[in-house]
């Protein structure tokens, strides 16, 4: 089960062309302006295809479910076509993500593709048309234009490299807000070859013109424009932000879990982007069982002293009064519940610790059962007492057993049982034995909590919401902070700029490097 | 003994004569020295602040002149005959004490105990001879 998510949509690296850019920018703005006006504050959705399933159920402790039955009332009345609350926000949920999303996320490369190719094939048709309508009353046109055509030529071939080396690949996240420099360029682009197309209209198409030299010279400008237009996208897009320039510290608001990341110039939604990006990578995975204080320690400090009104009716008055005398006499009364905190702290850890050692014994152990088969041995076993050959599952099975009680203490322990189950750690123990693991090898995955990512199945996107004060197309400045929230916990982010270093010089000689002893003598006189 | 830099140095001093005992060619005095501005003053075992350069006295042969005289060893050497020895380097001191014309030095030094016994025999108010 997952608590955390990933998300997967556009990043702002892959932009798609150039071309799908402007088209995606006109069906965002006309998505968000309707989505702005159903929310208030300034959060906007970072949406993703996906499967949250998971995400209601998420934060349900063992605890929770053993006191759900005594304390909830019961409803009365329900019958057998009811659903309970969880599945009807669970098919709320799947209504909202699922399908909007996937035309999102593939109808803008296709269409970023029609107008890139649309480009692409301008300067040829340029060449080509004139060709075709009027060849006999061309003039002809020698060395020169066949020098064009190369250059041409390999222009075209290096743009399309580029641009299938840059810009086509699978979108990683989908932003809220349109990117503002991809719409740029695309725009640029498009108002760049409608303007040539405008040009070749009125002044070689209709008057006929037939100088081919220079139409070809027109054709080769195009193309070479688009290669600029490229190196800018390139800088404003790949280049900009690499450079550092603030530092991210990020919280996770549930258990206290810090980075801190470099980045360079960006808008909120590309740094939000990109940090996700790192989360997954860097954040121990949330796990909600290991937050709570035990209950033993809390509640003894609640159930001190009861208040009691007697004679009156009418207690909305007193009971803020109620409430701070009751305050006041439990701070008055002498805490020792940090002390319990402590030994609470002690015990559990030495448990722990005491389940690891024999987890790491039963494990070396049982890796001690078996060995790799080689080929070249079959004649020196004897023929009495034939091994068994396994392959990597069985020898798995085989060897699970004696240490399935010590791991399953173990992981009850550090309370990691819900990410692990039966089947992902035989499957875990094949891996390790294809791959000449040692026991320490495979326990590394158990012994230490490992980052988020290593606990999503990746065939589902993920969702995040992204809260902030200010347009989340606006730049990193100093001093701001904004959350990316999931449903059970956020991340908390403050940008800070990096310093300005001045950086002195101090030459030394290498020969001045010189000793001395330091002198103690003692003459006699 | 307080050291402070610029400031006169104020000891309560003793002063010793010892005469020079001829031995072959040469007079001796039967003690040695250590310390001086060109040494490393921490590693003087006996002066009480380890960055004092002065010149202490290390050894002390048994029977000698300087024995003899009523020197201590561990006592500080502030002056030879008239010349100062607090600051002065250990070659310079050494110098300073083995001349051959002189058959007499006349040292003023001082040490810890110095102090405490002319407090205890004058109370609270002694005298300090000052360099």
């Amino acid at each position: 089960m997952d608590n955390e998510s990933t998300y997967s949509g556009y990043s702002y690296k892959s932009s798609h062309s150039r071309s799908s850019r402007k088209h995606r920018e006109r069906r965002d703005r006309h998505r968000s302006k309707s989505r702005d006006s159903s929310i208030r504050d300034k959060s906007v959705t970072i949406q993703t295809p996906g499967e949250p399933l998971l995400d209601a159920e998420s934060t349900r402790g063992d605890d929770r479910d053993d006191n759900w039955g005594e304390t909830t009332t019961v409803v009365t009345g329900t019958s057998v076509d009811s659903i309970s609350q969880e599945d009807l926000t669970r098919v709320c949920k799947d209504l909202e993500d699922s399908a909007p999303l996937e035309c999102r996320r593939y109808l803008g490369l296709a269409l970023g593709g029609i107008l890139g190719l649309f480009a692409f094939l301008t300067p040829l048709a340029f060449l080509a048309l004139p060709q075709l309508l009027w060849r006999d009353s061309l003039d002809p046109c020698g060395t020169p234009c066949e020098g064009l055509y190369i250059s041409l030529a390999f222009k075209l071939l290096i743009l399309l490299i580029s641009t299938w080396a840059l810009f086509l690949r699978p979108p990683r996240a989908t932003l809220p807000r349109f990117f503002v420099y991809r719409c740029l360029l695309l725009v640029l682009v498009f108002l760049f070859v409608a303007s040539y197309w405008l040009f070749y209209g009125v002044r070689v198409l209709e008057p006929r013109e037939t100088d081919y030299r220079g139409i070809v010279g027109y054709a080769a400008s195009l193309v070479d424009a688009l290669l600029f237009i490229q190196y800018l996208a390139l800088v404003l897009l790949e280049v900009r932000h690499l450079r550092p320039a603030f530092c991210l510290k990020v919280v996770r608001s549930a258990d206290g879990a810090s980075r801190f990341y470099n980045v360079g110039h960006l808008s909120i939604q590309r740094a939000a982007v990109w940090l996700l990006q790192n989360y997954y990578r860097d954040f121990p995975v949330y796990n909600p069982a290991l937050l709570n204080l035990p209950k033993s320690i809390l509640s003894k400090k609640t159930s001190a002293f009861k208040i009691y009104n007697l004679g009156e009716e009418n207690s909305t008055s007193n009971s803020t009064g109620q409430s701070r005398a009751m305050i006041a006499a439990a701070a008055r009364r002498r805490d020792n519940s940090h002390n319990e905190y402590y030994y609470e702290e002690a015990e559990v850890e030495r448990r722990i610790r005491k389940r690891k050692a024999r987890l790491v014994v039963a494990v070396e152990e049982a890796f001690t059962h078996i060995k790799r088969h080689q080929d070249d041995e079959g004649t020196a076993s004897s023929p009495k007492h034939p091994r068994e050959v396994m392959d990597p599952r069985e020898a798995a099975q085989a060897i699970f057993a004696p240490m399935a009680r010590a791991m399953q203490k173990y992981l009850r322990a550090t309370r990691q049982q819900s990410y692990h189950s039966m089947e992902s750690i035989i499957n875990h123990l094949q891996f390790c034995i294809t791959h000449n693991m040692t026991p320490k090898a495979f326990l590394e995955r158990y012994l230490s909590p490992g980052p988020t990512l290593q606990y999503l199945d990746n065939s589902r996107g993920r969702q995040w919401t992204l809260v902030s004060e200010e347009p989340v197309t606006a730049a990193l400045r100093q001093g701001q902070v904004f959350c990316l929230r999931r449903l059970d916990f956020s991340l908390v982010v403050t940008v800070t700029p990096l310093p300005f270093l001045s950086l002195g010089e101090e030459f030394v000689d290498p020969k001045s490097h010189k000793f001395v002893m330091k002198l103690q003598s003692e003459t006699s006189v | 003994m307080s050291v402070n830099p610029g400031q006169p140095v104020v000891a309560v001093v003793q002063r010793i004569e010892i005469k020079k005992l001829r031995q072959g060619e040469n007079l001796i005095l039967g003690f040695s020295i250590g310390g001086g501005m060109d040494q490393d003053p921490g590693q003087n075992p006996f002066s009480e602040d380890k960055t004092d350069k002065g010149i202490y006295v290390t050894r002390i042969s048994p029977g000698g002149p300087a024995d003899v005289a009523g020197l201590m060893m561990g006592d500080k050497i502030m002056q030879v005959n008239g010349w100062d020895m607090t600051m002065v380097t250990h070659d310079q001191a050494r110098k300073r004490l083995t001349k051959k014309k002189e058959d007499v030095v006349r040292l003023l030094v001082t040490r810890k105990s110095l102090e405490e016994a002319v407090k205890q025999s004058m109370g609270k108010k002694y005298p300090c001879y000052k360099q």
